[in-house]
């Protein structure tokens, strides 16, 4: 366990405004998104019900929507807000740096 | 009167999410779970996908196991059936001999497969899917190598023909109407759907009648169609559609209309006894309160959790959007709202993430989107295409068929 470690994710024009994208990192998968309010938070990229991408889900405010059954989450916070998904999911800090997005894992 | 609990038949999606329901909105009384299978309540739509050929003891995928039910005090009772309710003295009687006394009962049944009536001595050995048992049988039957006929191309049997041609056995699906996917869903979806079986090998009888199913001495099943061929297999799995399951409603005199007749409460006709998921037909006021059934597995899940609120008084009208989905191969397809033949579609070519077809009703409204691609690339636009319809939007069709434009600005518009 490496933790505290900042890793550069992507770029801050990879993500839409009010969008979600994939970032894979060794064996691991997150979810970076980017609110219309403009801040950027990050998560694990899999949705706590079953495996599924959160990156193909659809952000709305601060809620994540998982694509599968719909479970929702709160982007900022990971805490589940929907059903099916009853467990929270986990948040990684995020900085932006030179238009660069890094998280820390 | 602390006896008087919530009681729901029917140990499945709807009723395991109205049990957790009632809890969580604080009911604090006893509640009451009948089911005449032997499992914890599960997961159907994994049954016909990878519950059938992937690799390893299969076991259902649980909605509410022991601790859940624990943890919200939930009492659960397997292998039990209810066979009649006594209204006047607010009981339900099971085959055990057991009286449950409900304050509030639901009936959370579900469907059967509806079974085909055919000439000839196998007419009886043909396979059905429904509960885990089913698809168990099936699962032992997917060998490599051995000729299936799947009967019905509509979603179950689409997705069972796409599992068993994943396990290496030869597929012909035969289907009796002009073409596959017949109801509620574009033909365009549907050629995108033939195909993509085609390419993984599955052959097609379409638009011809059966006349008999039969077993040789061999065992072999010989399946006569009108045009004068057969398809000789091994094993024949039918799936032509489901009926409601409402003998209770039935006898115990509840009004049915293509299931158990519910307002757009989602109480019965008996103030006391609501009805949930598939066994149920309700109003959809979205669609000027035409009268739907749904087997649909959202639909089950929002109905479970939206009736328990009913159940304790809240008197809120359903109005969840109709949806469903099913995964073929690494194609994953989506259906919402509810069209009509008069409605004009427009497509939506998204490239390699998929397509989107949006059905536009007579007066301009959008009512309906359905859309086919690999798993999760339809699934932004899919969503945000389900708030127009929610929102009741009538869109310049330029802007549907034009990809750059985007469905966002569509629902803020
Ligand atoms: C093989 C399969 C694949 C599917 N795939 C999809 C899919 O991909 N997408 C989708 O949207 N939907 C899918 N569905 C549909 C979805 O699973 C159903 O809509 C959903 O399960 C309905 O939930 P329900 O609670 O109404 O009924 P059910 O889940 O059927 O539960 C009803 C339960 O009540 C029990 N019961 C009935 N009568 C009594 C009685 N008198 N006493 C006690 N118990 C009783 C039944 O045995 C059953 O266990 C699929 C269904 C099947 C069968
Ligand atoms: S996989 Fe995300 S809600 Fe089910």
């Amino acid at each position: 366990m490496s933790s505290g470690q900042w890793i550069e994710a992507c770029e801050v024009d990879d993500i839409e405004v009010e969008d979600v994208i994939r970032f894979d990192h060794e064996d691991r998968t997150f979810a970076i998104y980017r609110t219309e309010k403009g801040d950027f938070f990050a998560s694990d990229g899999y949705c706590t019900h079953e495996k599924f991408h959160l990156s193909n889900g659809l952000v709305m405010g601060n809620v994540i929507e998982c694509p599968k059954h719909n479970g929702r989450f709160d982007i900022a916070t990971g805490q589940a807000k929907r059903a099916p998904v009853c467990v929270d999911l986990k948040t990684y800090p995020v900085k932006i740096e030179a238009d660069k997005v890094y998280i820390q894992i | 009167m602390k006896d008087y609990g919530m009681v729901i038949v029917g140990a499945g999606e709807a009723g395991a999410r109205a049990a957790v329901e009632l809890r969580t909105q604080g009911w604090t009384g006893a509640i009451t779970m009948i089911g005449n299978e032997r499992w914890h309540p599960y997961e159907r739509p994994p049954l016909s996908k990878h519950q059938l050929y992937e690799a390893g003891e299969p076991a259902p995928t649980t909605i509410l196991g022991s601790d859940r039910l624990n943890e919200h005090n939930i009492g659960l009772l397997t292998s039990d059936a209810a066979v009649r309710i006594n209204r006047q003295a607010h009981n339900v009687e099971l085959v055990s001999g057991i009286q449950v006394p409900y304050e509030r009962l639901l009936l959370a049944t579900g469907a059967n497969p509806r079974k085909l009536s055919v000439q000839g001595n196998a007419a009886e050995e043909m396979l059905y899917l429904r509960t885990f048992a089913d698809a168990i049988r099936i699962r032992e039957q997917l060998q490599p190598g051995k000729r299936v006929a799947v009967i019905g191309g509509g979603f179950i049997g689409l997705e069972v023909a796409a599992s068993a041609v994943t396990k290496g056995c030869e597929v012909t699906l035969v289907e009796v109407a002009p073409r596959i996917l017949m109801r509620g869903v574009p033909e365009q979806i549907a050629v995108m759907v033939e195909e993509r079986h085609r390419a993984a090998g599955v052959k097609f009888k379409i638009g011809v009648m059966i006349e008999s199913v039969d077993k040789e001495v061999s065992g072999e099943y010989v399946i006569s169609l009108a045009d004068g061929t057969t398809v000789n297999c091994d094993v024949i799995i039918t799936g032509i559609g489901a009926i409601p399951e409402m003998t209770l409603a039935v006898t115990s005199e509840l009004e049915v209309d293509n299931g158990v007749k519910v307002s757009e409460l989602l109480v019965t006709s008996d103030p006391d006894i609501f009805a949930a998921g598939d066994c149920c037909s309700f109003p959809h006021p979205l669609y000027g309160g035409k009268r739907i059934r749904l087997e649909a597995w959202r639909n089950a899940q929002d109905q479970g959790t939206h009736v328990a609120g009913n159940m304790l008084g809240a008197a809120v009208p359903y109005s969840a959007l109709p949806w469903f989905w099913s995964d073929q191969y690494d194609q994953t397809l989506q259906v919402a709202g509810l069209s009509e033949t008069t409605d004009t579609t427009v497509e939506r070519d998204l490239g390699e993430a998929g397509k989107l077809f949006f059905h536009v009703a007579t007066d301009g409204r959008l009512v309906s989107v359905s859309g086919m691609g690999p798993s999760g690339g339809i699934a932004k636009e899919f969503r945000l295409a389900e708030m127009l319809i929610e929102k009741q939007v009538r869109p310049e069709l330029a802007a549907l068929s034009d990809p750059s434009r985007r469905l966002k600005e569509l629902l803020r518009a």
